[in-house]
């Protein structure tokens, strides 16, 4: 701290990691992933009431090449399974993924033969955001906590060591069915 | 796909070996080569030059050797077999269409679906009858109202009490499926433009949409997949205060309208793309079964709300949109219109509502309706409440009997069809006297118009197939189910 | 309750018909055996599906009939292939056999008086319990001319799925019969590329088959799971 007052005006000191997260998080590319219902709304938060473009997202990019966030929206079915992973599998590292909605986060309301039980099978998820539909509102949200989480996410060695620490923590967690005798 | 090297011969089918090559060249003058490079040059082929160096022997490919290929068989010509895939921005959802091209033209289209297919139908072997409405409502997403109230009309007839059904019930569903059908149009409008480049249009389709929603959560609570029209007539009446600012705001939405109408009629560089583009006539959509805004274009004004109608729709003023030129910028005509027609029939219904109850007096059917918030912020109507848990007995027991095991309807089927803003929605529900539907399935229009999808692109451009589609307004849900 | 005398002789008034029973369910809400103190496992409820109509049927539908009699007669169907016909909530359904279906539709079609040109869904019901008659086909034909329509139903037993197409009648029973056939494994004779077209092209079974599970996964909860729909317990 003491060596900023040192320094003259204009010269701001951070570090590469908080300069990559911001960079990064304030430029987040989504790719069009909207499957049913949940598309809707998120076509109507890039829409002009609820803005998506004020965050820097309003491009929604054709092609998974481009992008970085991939918003699932909507249900996936068994058909469809194969296509998300390949457009996962296409989209070049640091990607994220937002599963968006019910269905996309646990299978929703269509617990039967036609709809994969959350997306979370297929690719690996950074946000669940829950609601059928959640509201434009809700998905601003959901992409707010997302940038917060790009943000603080660490670089080289750190990262190595966030990751298995991650890991670790969520090896140990205790299951939901043993979670017994909580109300919340 | 890949095509492997053959073994024997360590080259690609259809090509002449490496030994080939160079038995060929070395029956050449070999000799007469002058300038050889340090290294060994054991072949000068315009195809694959050997060298032998340290490494071993390099091959320099160069091309040049297309009379070594073998022709292509006798009147095959080269297909271009092109995937518009799943994943799309133009193609309306997860719509996947295999395009045969020669050039820029198409010469065949094939619509594959089933990318969406949720087992809605099967769902709701599942559940109980009023349940049923809320997996309904999801199947055609833009038009909810829709997929409830075909539903809700089958079972009725299924149960024999259209009669009974409150007046009041059918005008307020006859506004909310009007409604609908305006915010339908305008997301159809809006991303019909958004894939044909007018983004302008896009974000005034949506910016009316948002109005409206705000008018649908104001009376059934939420913006979407709503469950607000259940089998004996609604869940809820409208809330105090609500015609009022329905009346404003439909008054806003009409006006607003004309943005989009000054933008896109008349304009040059959008009927360049929509006229005369996507044709289909009048034998075509019937022998496709393609109904609404594309069969009136060729010039049938065939509505369902007026041939057969349902909810008292004979009684309202309103007229049937049609063109006569069976292309995009028809339909495109036809449901600016339609937009128009809607909020009339709005209006009309503001002005005949009168005070009354909005569920049917069966009280063997009847869901609690008249739920209001109450302190605990929960939906729940406190009269009910409190005389069901505190004084009657027997009403507690109706109460729970009906939401857990539900009414059961009498055997038999049905097939209700009502005018979606897309076509013709029809509801086939057969009942085997339980409290379950039997088999519930819905001819949906999005799912047959698709089918004509081929008719209209096969020899145009592949940018028409894009506008074709945007025409038609498919919604994945709905042709999946 | 009075003791009922089963030689007592059974009154039958004139023009009743016999119900089809289709299926019959014992034991409701996935009761059995013994301690069974709801009384629910004893519940035996019978389904049967609206009778057959006597004429006269009422409104347009005798018209319809007579005419649809004369223009099979015309076309040379022998007028057994009718199976019978049902009017129930203002609707006609004819119940014709499957040898028959596509000329049926034929004549319902191309009759001036008829004129049935519009061929708004194919779908199919299927009845477990129902022996010889497991899957149902239904068409429902609308003719915008006249402004009327009419159910075409056919059936054809589990062992034996095959029914005519009504692609070369009605090009749009195309999808249809694609996604009939795909949830129930009715195979249509005619049609001109019959795949599946809703699941992917490898899926083993038929889903929409009563036969069929609903495939959901139980669901956890703190301490608990939930299992799918088709395992709960159920009143019917």
């Amino acid at each position: 701290m003491g060596l900023e007052e040192k320094l003259p005006s204009g010269i701001l000191l951070t570090s590469v990691e908080k300069l990559a997260g911001y960079s990064r998080k304030n430029s987040l590319w989504p790719a069009t992933f909207g499957l049913a219902c949940c598309a809707i709304e998120m076509m109507a938060s890039g829409a002009g009431r609820y803005d998506l473009a004020r965050f820097g997202m309003e491009v929604f990019r054709a092609s998974p090449r481009q992008a970085d966030l991939m918003i699932v929206a909507g249900r996936v079915s068994q058909k469809m399974a194969p296509v998300l992973r390949q457009i996962y599998d296409q989209m070049p590292e640091p990607k994220w993924v937002l599963a968006m909605g019910a269905c996309a986060s646990s299978g929703g309301m269509f617990n039967n033969y036609a709809i994969v039980q959350g997306v979370d099978h297929v690719v690996p998820v950074d946000i669940y955001l829950p609601g059928c539909p959640p509201r434009p509102e809700m998905l601003i949200d959901a992409i707010l906590k997302l940038h917060d989480q790009i943000q603080d996410t660490k670089l080289g060695s750190n990262r190595e060591r966030e990751v298995r620490e991650l890991e670790t923590v969520a090896l140990g967690a205790t299951p939901l069915i043993d979670q017994r005798g909580l109300l919340r | 796909m890949t095509t492997t090297p053959d073994d024997t011969t360590g080259t690609w089918p259809g090509t002449s070996s490496a030994e080939e090559v160079l038995d060929d060249t070395f029956e050449a003058d070999l000799d007469d080569v002058d300038d050889v490079d340090d290294f060994d040059e054991l072949s000068h082929d315009d195809y694959a030059s050997a060298y032998e160096t340290t490494e071993g022997k390099v091959y320099t490919v160069g091309g040049g050797d297309w009379d070594t290929i073998e022709a292509p068989a006798e009147g095959e010509q080269e297909r271009l077999v092109v995937n518009m895939g799943p994943q799309h921005p133009s193609t309306h959802g997860v719509l996947r269409i295999i395009l045969e091209l020669d050039g820029e033209t198409v010469t065949q289209t094939r619509c594959t679906i089933g990318y969406l297919h949720t087992g809605i139908e099967k769902n709701l072997e599942y559940r109980s009858w009023t349940q049923g409405t809320t997996f309904v409502t999801r199947m055609d997403y833009l038009s909810p109202f829709f997929n409830e109230t075909a539903y809700c009309l089958g079972v009725e007839r299924l149960l024999g009490i259209t009669e009974q059904i409150p007046e009041r019930a059918s005008v307020l569903r006859v506004m909310m499926m009007e409604l609908n059908r305006v915010s339908s149009h305008l997301v159809c409008l809006a991303t019909g433009g958004m894939e044909l480049g007018a983004l302008t249009a896009m974000i005034f389709g949506f910016r009316e949409r948002e109005t409206i929603l705000d008018l649908f959560e104001m009376i059934t609570g939420l913006r979407m997949n709503h469950a607000y029209v259940r089998p004996g007539g609604l869940k809820e009446d409208i809330p105090e205060g609500s015609e009022q600012t329905i009346r404003e705001q439909v008054a806003l939405v009409r006006s607003r309208l004309k943005d989009t109408a000054n933008l896109l009629v008349d304009n040059s560089i959008w009927m360049g793309r929509t006229v005369g583009v996507g044709y289909l006539d009048l034998t075509g959509c019937i022998a496709m079964g393609v109904t609404g805004p594309p069969l009136r274009a060729t010039g049938l004004p065939h509505d369902l709300r007026k041939s057969q109608p349902y909810c008292g729709y004979e009684t309202y003023e309103f007229n049937v949109a049609t063109q006569t030129t069976c292309d995009v910028y028809g339909r495109f005509l036809i449901r600016l219109q339609e937009l128009e027609e809607s909020l009339n029939i709005v209006d009309q219904c503001l002005d005949r509502l009168r005070p009354g109850p909005v569920m049917v007096e069966d009280k063997r059917i009847a869901w609690p309706a008249q739920l209001s918030i109450g302190s605990d912020g929960q939906g729940n109507s406190l009269e009910h409440i409190r005389k069901i848990m505190g004084t009657s007995m027997e009403s507690l027991i109706h109460h729970f009997k009906l939401v857990t095991e539900g009414f059961e309807v009498p055997a038999g089927q049905v097939y209700q069809a009502i005018e979606s803003p897309r076509g013709e929605l029809g509801a086939h529900i057969v009942s085997d006297g339980g409290t379950r539907p039997y088999r519930v399935h819905f001819r949906d229009p999005s799912f047959v118009n698709l089918q004509a999808v081929p008719a209209m692109t096969e020899g145009s451009f592949l940018s028409d197939v894009v506008a074709a589609v945007a025409s038609v307004d498919p919604v994945m849900g709905g042709v999946d189910r | 309750m009075t003791e009922h005398d089963s030689t007592a002789e059974v009154v039958v008034p004139e023009n009743a018909v016999t119900l089809d029973v289709v299926e019959v369910r014992s034991g409701a809400f996935g009761v059995r055996g013994s301690g069974d103190t709801s009384g629910f496992g004893g519940v035996v409820r019978t389904v049967t599906l609206p009778a057959p109509s006597v004429r006269p049927y009422g409104e347009w539908f005798d018209d319809l009939a007579d005419e649809l009699e004369a223009s099979m007669g015309a076309a040379g169907i022998e007028e057994s292939a009718i199976r019978s016909v049902v009017v129930d909530r203002g609707e006609i359904t004819f119940i014709v056999e499957r040898e028959r279906f596509r000329d049926m539709a034929q004549v319902l079609r191309d009759e001036p008086g008829l004129r049935f040109e519009f061929c708004s869904s194919v779908s199919g019901v299927h009845w477990l319990g129902d022996e010889g008659r497991e899957l149902h086909v239904v068409a429902h034909l609308q003719s915008i001319t006249h402004n009327r329509r009419i159910r075409l139903e056919t059936t054809a037993p589990d062992s034996d799925p095959h029914v005519p197409s009504l692609v070369q009648l009605y090009p749009t029973a195309d999808w249809h019969e694609r996604e009939t056939f795909d949830f129930f494994g009715i195979i249509f004779d005619g049609h001109p590329g019959l795949t599946r077209i809703m699941m992917p092209d490898d899926w083993a079974g038929h889903p929409q088959r009563k036969d069929y599970p609903l495939g959901g996964i139980p669901v956890q909860y703190k301490g608990a799971t939930i299992p799918p729909p088709d395992e709960r317990r159920s009143y019917s």
